[in-house]
């Protein structure tokens, strides 16, 4: 691990903020990314429920089973999951203390996130060539905004990551702000959750109840 | 202040470290939750003046039938613009201003869990407000009414019908832009809610002075507490169907065209999902004041204090699954329509405890009649109308004849007026001399009263009979015949009542300034620990905190005796019977009241920060992009998109407080 200098100890990231003693004995930084987090739970649950609504309203354009590249986002779909596990492993880096370990994981969860970013915004510029866009029809409008949406707090999660590595490239990330890193992740693990809801419920889903007669 | 009147001791980010203590630049820069509270209540007040001379505009234009003061078009922006202003700039806003100053001191915490966060919350809130009404410059303002159902948001009004066919294209362009600052603009509005949801729940849950369980919360912090559930879970879905709107209008979505195979019911669905909550939102923080000023001027302690926190639990949960009773007339069918009626008739039965309990409360109590109580009793009255109104809208075949009627208007104005209104006026007079140090004049307060009331009836009253007439809602006038004249003209004297009223209550306010009586730390011999520290409090709230234990603490702290003698006042300077660690914690905390306050230089405390207010201005900015097209868009678009990261780095980077020297 890199030895912190002391001038940047002096100055380090605000992790919790000035600390008391909390009542329910959760710093208040947790608790709040868990409240934030029930509030996404809605978020996205309205956004899933409209696509449900809107699944079959393709208005004489591409078909769910028709435009779906299942093996495709089956593959950024493992990348993003795995991108958990770069996480977990980056926390307990810096938990044990060992800064070079962390920042190593921590550019590799920030890395596989942007894969599937880029496997994302491939997948809609294909999307696009095969007429299918935000216009389409309700179905198209519902798949686009949520998994843009998505993809938009993947964004931020990415945002996130890549400041924590910087800041503890210059010294500025100490081990005592282990909880910041946490509570990222906390953020982080739940976005990938909601991936795992949408995949299912977007991409295998349709493709099993009609792709084998689609081919 | 100590901690702020030094330099901070390293530079960290772009700018250095506000440090004004007074001016301008320190309410710019303030993180302290008293300050936040008093701007929120200003501002909060200001769009109320706002939107209720769009309430007088709208009242004159139908005091006679035909009236030609004001076109259907700006007729249709000011009664839109009245409901959005007065539920989203005026009462969440106001009921947000006595949660931020009331919330740290009730709980006996120094400040919020999240100071910079909750000035974030302020500005976002004002910035919402400024983009909204900045319509007026830019093609007007949302005319599709509070709710602005689908597809009139979509499609707009037939601009063949009413325009020369030049003016077809310009007609269509402003009802985009319109509903663009719509939805961007509440967007806005409910990140800042948002925000200071998860900001209130982590206080109460986490910052509570020893000895403060859960159920020795004051009655006021519960209801705090439960809006702050409802806010955290209902904005995000009208945070969808916003972005879905947004979408709509602007980049050709189909979420709710029924001409492009869209739904226009969904969006009934999400926007009364948020919608119903919403009034909940409204009416409790008023339920709160209420049944905190009832127990202080009956001299009692609140009746059924637990039956009260399981009511509004009970509301807050119920509130989830009665949001289709405002869709009986869209034809969702027999099944979903009598669920949803015997739902709301389900959540009238915590609503109803909650009104014997304030009954039980003052019965036999030794009731003072102050100003604080009379609002306080009005709310009961009144809301108890609104209440039995509301139960005839759950009778669906009942609710089929009273649909977009001005019976609706009546039972909404009862619960919101009636309720909320009264409510916050009440918490003003009760608390105004803890902000401020200063009684507001008790007389003028009661003529305040009195004119409201008198007001508030005979401009709302009429209107269940306008509508068991057939009057519809939002028509912007009505032909002569109707035999709707009589009860019309009535109304709009009624609102210039009301009006008066305010201007009674303005000039309360103004002459309270100049020579209000001084209140000191307790005027109304109250319960809570607020009232425990100085009028105004010090900046650091308590200058020891306080060692809860018991749910009435001051209360216990100044009376001995019980449930079988009359309490008796422990003379100044005595300890207090029932708990020997009290007396210390009192003797301790003496020093704060006097005026030697510099001696708390060991007290940290957040320091000011300038990124909220920046983070914040980029909302409106990155909005106007959305109105925008073109380069511009994207100028706007990339504006105030840095605006916001370079906010939220700069927040993130800076320490919440500066160290000592």
């Amino acid at each position: 691990m890199a030895a912190q200098p002391e001038a940047d100890m002096s100055a380090p990231l605000p992790g919790t903020d000035y600390e008391h003693s909390t009542s329910l004995g959760l710093s208040n930084n947790k608790l709040g990314m868990w409240t934030f987090i029930g509030s996404e739970c809605l978020f996205f649950g309205a956004l899933i429920s409209t696509y449900l609504i809107y699944v079959g309203r393709t208005n004489e354009g591409p078909t769910p089973a028709a435009i779906y590249d299942v093996p495709f986002t089956s593959v950024s779909t493992f990348i993003l999951l795995m991108s958990s596990l770069g996480m977990v492993l980056a926390l307990a880096a810096i938990q044990a203390g060992e800064m070079r370990k962390f920042r190593t994981w921590i550019l590799a969860t920030g890395l596989m996130g942007a894969t599937f970013l880029a496997g994302q915004f491939y997948e809609f510029t294909v999307f696009a060539a095969e007429q299918f866009n935000l216009t389409t029809s309700p179905f198209s409008s519902s798949f686009f905004v949520l998994t843009g949406f998505h993809g938009l707090h993947v964004a931020l999660g990415i945002l996130m990551l890549l400041a924590m590595w910087t800041a503890s490239m210059m010294g500025r990330l100490p081990q005592q702000l282990h909880t910041t890193v946490e509570n990222i992740g906390l953020y982080w693990h739940f976005v990938d959750i909601v991936w795992i809801i949408i995949f299912t419920v977007v991409y295998l889903i349709p493709a099993a109840t009609t792709a084998p007669a689609a081919g | 202040m100590a901690v702020t009147a030094q330099e901070p001791v390293t530079r960290r980010s772009a700018f250095q470290r506000p440090t004004a203590e007074t001016g301008f630049w320190s309410w710019i820069t303030t993180v302290d939750h008293k300050r936040i509270g008093i701007m929120y209540w200003v501002t909060a007040f200001f769009f109320f003046l706002v939107g209720g001379i769009e309430a007088l505009l709208i009242r004159v234009q139908l005091s006679r039938p035909d009236n030609t003061l004001l076109s259907a078009d700006a007729y249709n922006q000011i009664f839109t613009m009245h409901g959005l202003t007065m539920i989203f700039f005026a009462l969440m806003p106001l009921g947000a201003a006595f949660f931020n100053y009331l919330l740290p001191l009730q709980i006996g915490a120094r400040d919020v869990a999240f100071p910079r966060l909750n000035a974030f919350s302020y500005w976002v809130f004002l910035a919402a407000g400024i983009f909204i009404y900045s319509g007026v410059l830019l093609g007007g303002l949302p005319d599709g009414g509070w709710f602005n159902y689908a597809p009139l948001n979509i499609i707009g009004p037939d601009p063949t019908a009413t325009e020369a066919a030049g003016q077809v294209a310009v007609a269509a362009a402003n009802h985009t832009s319109r509903m663009v600052f719509y939805s961007v603009g509440l967007q806005i509005a409910g990140i800042a809610s948002l925000a200071s949801s998860v900001n209130f729940i982590v206080t109460i849950l986490n910052m509570r002075a020893p000895g403060m369980t859960l159920m020795r919360l004051p009655i006021f912090t519960w209801a705090t507490f439960v809006t702050s559930f409802l806010m955290l879970f209902a904005m995000p879905v009208i945070g969808v169907a916003l972005w879905q709107l947004m979408f709509d209008v602007r980049f050709g979505t189909n979420f709710f065209n029924p001409a492009a195979g869209g739904d226009p019911i969904l969006w009934q669905h999400m926007f009364w999902l948020f919608g119903h909550p919403e009034v909940y939102i409204l009416i409790l923080p008023a339920f709160g004041i209420v049944s905190e000023v009832l127990p202080v001027f009956a001299r009692k302690p609140l009746f059924g204090y637990s039956a009260m926190v399981f009511s509004m639990i009970a509301i807050a949960f119920l509130g989830w699954g009665v949001w289709a009773h405002h869709m009986f007339a869209a034809g969702l069918g027999p099944v979903a329509n009598a669920a949803f009626g015997l739902s709301t008739m389900f959540i009238a039965v915590p609503t109803g405890v909650k009104i014997f309990n304030w009954l039980g409360t003052l019965w036999g109590g030794r009731i003072r009649l102050t100003t604080p109580l009379l609002f306080g009793v009005g709310l009961v009255a009144m809301f108890t109308i609104g209440g039995l109104s509301g139960v005839t809208h759950s009778i669906v075949p009942s609710d089929y004849q009273q649909t977009d009627t001005y019976y609706v208007v009546a039972h909404f104005h009862y619960v919101m007026f009636g309720g909320s209104i009264f409510g916050l006026f009440a918490g003003t007079y009760y608390w105004f001399p803890k902000v401020t140090g200063r009684l507001l004049d008790d007389r003028l307060g009661k003529l305040h009263f009195w004119l409201m009331l008198i007001g508030f009836n005979v401009t709302f009253g009429p209107m269940h009979l306008l509508g068991m007439d057939g009057m519809p809602r939002r028509i912007y006038t009505y032909a002569d015949g109707m035999g709707w004249n009589l009860w019309n003209l009535v109304e709009t004297i009624g609102a210039f009542i009301i009006a008066t009223s305010i201007a009674v209550f303005i000039a309360n306010l103004v002459i309270t300034r100049r020579r209000g009586e001084p209140a000191g730390d307790d005027p109304w011999d109250a319960r809570t620990v607020e009232w425990m520290t100085t009028s105004p409090p010090p900046h650091y709230n308590f200058a020891e905190v306080p060692q809860i234990s018991a749910r009435d603490e001051l209360w216990h702290r100044k009376y001995v005796g019980g449930a079988n003698k009359p309490p008796v006042r422990v003379p100044a300077g005595a300890s207090p019977d029932h708990d020997p660690a009290e007396a210390a914690v009192d003797d301790q905390a003496a020093p704060a009241h006097g005026p030697g306050h510099t001696g708390h230089a060991d007290i940290h405390m957040p320091s000011p920060s300038y990124y909220p207010a920046v983070a914040a201005a980029g909302m409106p900015i990155a909005g106007w992009g959305v109105y925008a097209g073109g380069p511009t868009q994207v100028v706007l678009l990339a504006l105030g998109g840095l605006l916001i990261l370079s906010g939220l780095f700069g927040w993130v980077l800076e320490p919440s407080a500066e160290e000592h020297v």
